[in-house]
């Protein structure tokens, strides 16, 4: 085929495009993610009981808020990154910023805390749940924001992946919160933060198969 | 291409809007471009520049069916070239056969700007990529696309509705892209 032709063929009669397709699609796969998220974990390991206990609300509260930040600060680069040519691939971007806050809060609520306090703190009741509960929540979340980034025209895959595994890990976190009664700013740190680490770096594996276009 | 940068830019989003004019300029001035990126690049990675046609036509492709991803307010220039290198790095790993083809004389001239558009070509077939679409796909972009008659001209004589029309050839068109870059593939 001469590419004359090729051209032809495309540029007669060519569609007027939808400017807001793309963040409308990838919103709309966040939300998804959202929604099946707080039902699997309602349905899963089920609500806790105890959210009219002291403090528990602001815990919850805190852990919602941990990862709001991280899936909107996440949906924010992810639409910079599959846009081609828009991010240069050496420039750093503010993203480690929530975990780093989140770390450094843990790090006074330890070092303020009575040393034996610190097992509890930082291990909590449910450790390995919440390190395993996350990921496996994450799965239909991930594979929305993937759907939704593979219509766009991601150029650094591995990039790419990993943030729509740390997006998807951040909804899973939100789901998860429903369930946790773990309260304390280490163990969020420790294992929501772990947990989100092996989304992101699971994805960051995963992009370059999935993300093909 | 940087010099272009404002023009460029002006007809892409002329060309986002609908303005089949200002597309094909757009198409038409980026083949050349890409032309001399695609030969010069195989070159220098030690693949035969034969088959720089069919990468032009590949990035062509992809620049058309992702082209609701450029905004208007990134520069279009890096929206292309970021395009381009990665179908270039694409091409270059599925084509994983080594180096044994070489030109080894005759480089400089194969680097020169290439401006005979019509008289390159690139592997593909496109009557029989076209003739293995699904009979009403294929209707509607021969009428609309290759023969250039409008939407209402199209649904009138096959006897289909607009709006038919449009996602037939919408799916075809995108039928056919997911064709040629499956034959890049293999």
């Amino acid at each position: 085929m001469k590419t004359d032709e090729l051209i032809t063929v495309l540029s007669t009669n060519v569609e007027p495009i939808d400017r807001r397709q793309l963040s409308r699609e990838v919103v709309a796969a966040v939300i998804l993610g959202i929604v099946v998220a707080i039902g699997s974990a309602l349905a899963l390991p089920g609500m806790r009981m105890d959210i009219g206990a002291p403090n528990a609300l602001t815990y919850f509260c805190a852990k919602i808020i941990f990862a709001t930040v991280i899936v909107i600060a996440g949906t924010a680069y992810l639409l910079r990154l599959a846009r081609p040519g828009v991010v240069s691939p050496t420039r750093s971007v503010p993203l480690p910023w929530p975990p780093v806050a989140v770390a450094a809060i843990a790090t006074v609520s330890l070092v303020s805390a009575p040393l034996w306090h610190w097992h509890n703190m930082a291990m909590g009741h449910g450790w390995l749940e919440c390190l395993v509960s996350i990921p496996i929540i994450a799965v239909v979340p991930f594979a929305a924001v993937v759907w939704a980034v593979r219509r766009m025209a991601p150029t650094d895959l591995a990039r790419t992946g990993a943030l729509a595994g740390f997006v998807a890990g951040g909804i899973s976190a939100a789901g998860y919160a429903l369930h946790c009664t773990d309260d304390s700013i280490p163990f969020i740190a420790l294992w929501y933060g772990g947990a989100i680490v092996m989304c992101t770096l699971a994805g960051a594996l995963l992009g370059p198969r999935l993300l093909r276009w | 291409m940087r010099a272009h940068e404002p023009e460029l830019r002006r007809l892409m989003i002329a060309g986002q809007a609908g303005d089949a004019a200002a597309y094909r300029t757009l198409l038409d001035h980026l083949s050349r471009h890409l032309r001399g990126y695609c030969k010069s690049k195989l070159i220098n990675y030690g693949r035969s520049s034969a088959d720089a046609e069919d990468l032009v036509q590949d990035v062509i492709i992809a620049i058309h069916t992702r082209r609701h991803t450029y905004s208007p307010d990134q520069l279009f220039t890096p929206w292309v070239h970021a395009i381009a290198r990665y179908k270039l790095i694409d091409h270059l790993r599925r084509r994983n056969t080594g180096f044994a083809d070489i030109p080894l004389d005759g480089m400089t001239s194969e680097m020169e700007a290439h401006d005979d558009r019509n008289a390159v070509e690139s592997s593909y077939d496109l009557q029989r990529l076209l003739a293995a679409l699904p009979a009403k796909m294929q209707l509607a972009i021969r009428h609309v696309k290759i023969e250039g008659l409008s939407i209402a001209e199209t649904a009138e004589r096959c006897d289909m509705s607009e709006s038919a029309v449009k996602v037939n050839i919408h799916r075809g068109l995108k039928k056919l892209a997911d064709m040629i870059s499956r034959e890049v593939k293999s």
